[in-house]
């Protein structure tokens, strides 16, 4: 279908788009003034290139890690635990929520437990969680299960139940069980809710899988970050930093990518 | 003595922790094959609860409701609800929307989605049902739930308040199609409206409520020609008379 626009209407769609270029093009001038800034600054001993690095020494940092093949070994570590955690809590915490959207008898039981579990701060089950699951890969991926995991539930919960109660009566009238309310209405209905919670979700496993990784942990970003600021190569926290800022904006756009599928699918 | 649905001594009390309220008490009346019957009655009396007993929606506490001689308990196939708005799924075409009874019920036969499409061509909603429930209008989104409502063929169709979230205009033109889509489907249905114009516009019969608990307080048949539409019946002279009696019959003591 071709339509004729208006003038008007052109010069208004002129205006947006060169907005938005506007936009994008200050977003990656700051960039790249901050690194110029910082690199310059550094080059002529204005700041201590010892304690704040540089663009250029953190290059230099990756392409070190990279020719001893430890590059792709603290990725690879990271993303493994943050996608097996974030996986497995947004699956698990969804789940329970269907639980209790299904059984408020349970829903009742359980709410003080998830209450104080969301309280609590999970770096104080460190301990427990090393003895419980080794100094390894195990034990980081349970932290980042466990702190992705309730918030997934209350989300979820929440979401289910703000379907509206009208739609549900219209299908009790039409003599729908559970199961068959939860398929046609409360799925599709949280939909949204399942996107927002999954882009909290990338977030909050990162921040576990590095806190788990700051606990122990022989390999990764976090244990990088971790060792550099040990051994006092700042170098190295910052090159970390540097790759978690990438990997976690990947894996966001990852989420974002699939919210923009689901939306046509509609 | 056989009617088409008769509500016998029916009761109602709702429980909460610290109280309990008595919703309906002995109500009786009965509703004839083809009838469309209006329910009025002051706000709060429980005009809803009556429908959602009536659709097995919620459990009565005593007295019987039976339909076509068989008692109502749980949801009957043979009752279709209508709501306040018309309830569209946003996430389905208007077509998956009035599937949608077939699908829940387990009767999506070809015969049965033949049958909805028949619906659809027959109140021109056909060429729309590819579209989203927000690109049609208020009243076409109406129609489409009313198509919803009948598509699993029920007989007696229960409508609460339908029309009471469009804009005058609108409601006006609805409350025609409605009733012209009603009447030439040959169904039997149960109105429940605190607009008494609505009510006189619509109905064969009008039965007036008391406050809570809700009892029978007078029924009228109305005596307009066969075949008047709702907005033929607002230009007829005694539609003001009609609206008279009942305005005095719901504010009398």
């Amino acid at each position: 279908m071709k339509k004729e626009f208006s003038s008007e209407h052109l010069l208004y769609v002129k205006k947006q788009r060169n907005k938005r270029i506007a936009i994008l093009v200050t977003q990656i001038s700051i960039l790249v003034i901050f690194l110029l800034l910082w690199e310059l600054l550094t080059l002529f001993n204005i700041v201590d290139s010892f304690l704040f690095s540089s663009p250029d020494r953190i290059i230099k940092t990756v392409s070190q890690l990279y020719l001893s093949g430890e590059l792709f070994l603290h990725i690879g570590t990271t993303l493994y635990e943050t996608i097996i955690g974030f996986i497995l809590a947004s699956l698990t915490g969804t789940l329970v929520a269907v639980i209790f959207w299904w059984s408020d008898f349970l829903r009742r039981v359980f709410e003080p437990y998830v209450v104080v579990l969301n309280s609590l701060p999970k770096i104080a089950l460190g301990p427990l969680i090393i003895i419980w699951f080794g100094a390894g890969t195990k034990a980081i991926v349970f932290m980042t299960f466990l702190v992705t995991v309730i918030v997934t539930i209350i989300n979820m919960y929440t979401g289910f139940c703000e379907v509206d109660k009208d739609k549900i009566l219209l299908l009790k009238s039409m003599g729908a069980n559970k199961g068959k309310i939860f398929i046609h209405l409360v799925m599709p209905y949280s939909i949204p809710t399942f996107i927002t919670t999954l882009k909290i979700n990338v977030g909050m496993s990162w921040i576990g899988s590095i806190m788990g990784e700051y606990l122990v942990s022989r390999q990764g970003i976090g244990y990088l970050i971790v060792y550099g600021g040990q051994v006092f190569k700042l170098d190295l926290v910052m090159t970390g930093t540097v790759i978690l800022c990438l990997l976690a904006a990947l894996m966001y756009l990852i989420v974002a990518l699939f919210e923009k599928i689901s939306r046509r699918q509609k | 003595m056989n009617s088409f649905l008769k509500l016998d001594n029916l009761s109602l009390t709702y429980h909460t922790k610290n109280s309990e309220t008595i919703a309906i008490q002995g109500l009786e009346f009965s509703v004839e094959k083809g009838e469309f019957v209006a329910i009025i009655g002051p706000s709060g009396c429980g005009k809803t609860s009556i429908l959602s007993l009536v659709a097995g929606l919620i459990k009565k506490s005593g007295g019987t409701i039976t339909l076509c001689g068989k008692e109502i308990t749980t949801a009957d196939d043979n009752v279709g609800y209508m709501l306040q708005r018309d309830q569209l799924f946003p996430w389905l075409t208007i077509e998956k929307n009035v599937i949608l009874p077939l699908i829940i019920k387990n009767i999506k036969t070809v015969k049965n989605v033949d049958y909805t499409y028949n619906l659809l061509k027959k109140y021109g909603l056909y060429e729309f049902r590819k579209y989203y429930p927000d690109q049609l209008s208020g009243g076409m989104r109406q129609r489409a739930a009313l198509i919803r409502t009948l598509s699993s063929k029920p007989e007696l169709l229960l409508l609460d308040e339908p029309f009471s979230a469009l804009d005058y205009q609108t409601r006006l033109l609805v409350c025609d199609d409605v009733y012209k889509v009603i009447k030439s489907e040959k169904k039997t249905a149960l109105l429940v409206t605190h607009d008494i114009s609505e009510a006189i516009s619509l109905a064969d019969k009008i039965i007036v409520l008391t406050k809570r608990p809700a009892k029978v307080k007078k029924v009228y048949y109305t005596d307009f020609d066969k075949s008047a539409t709702p907005l033929l019946r607002r230009e007829e002279k005694n539609f003001s008379t009609w609206f008279e009696i009942l305005w005095k019959e719901l504010n009398k003591e």
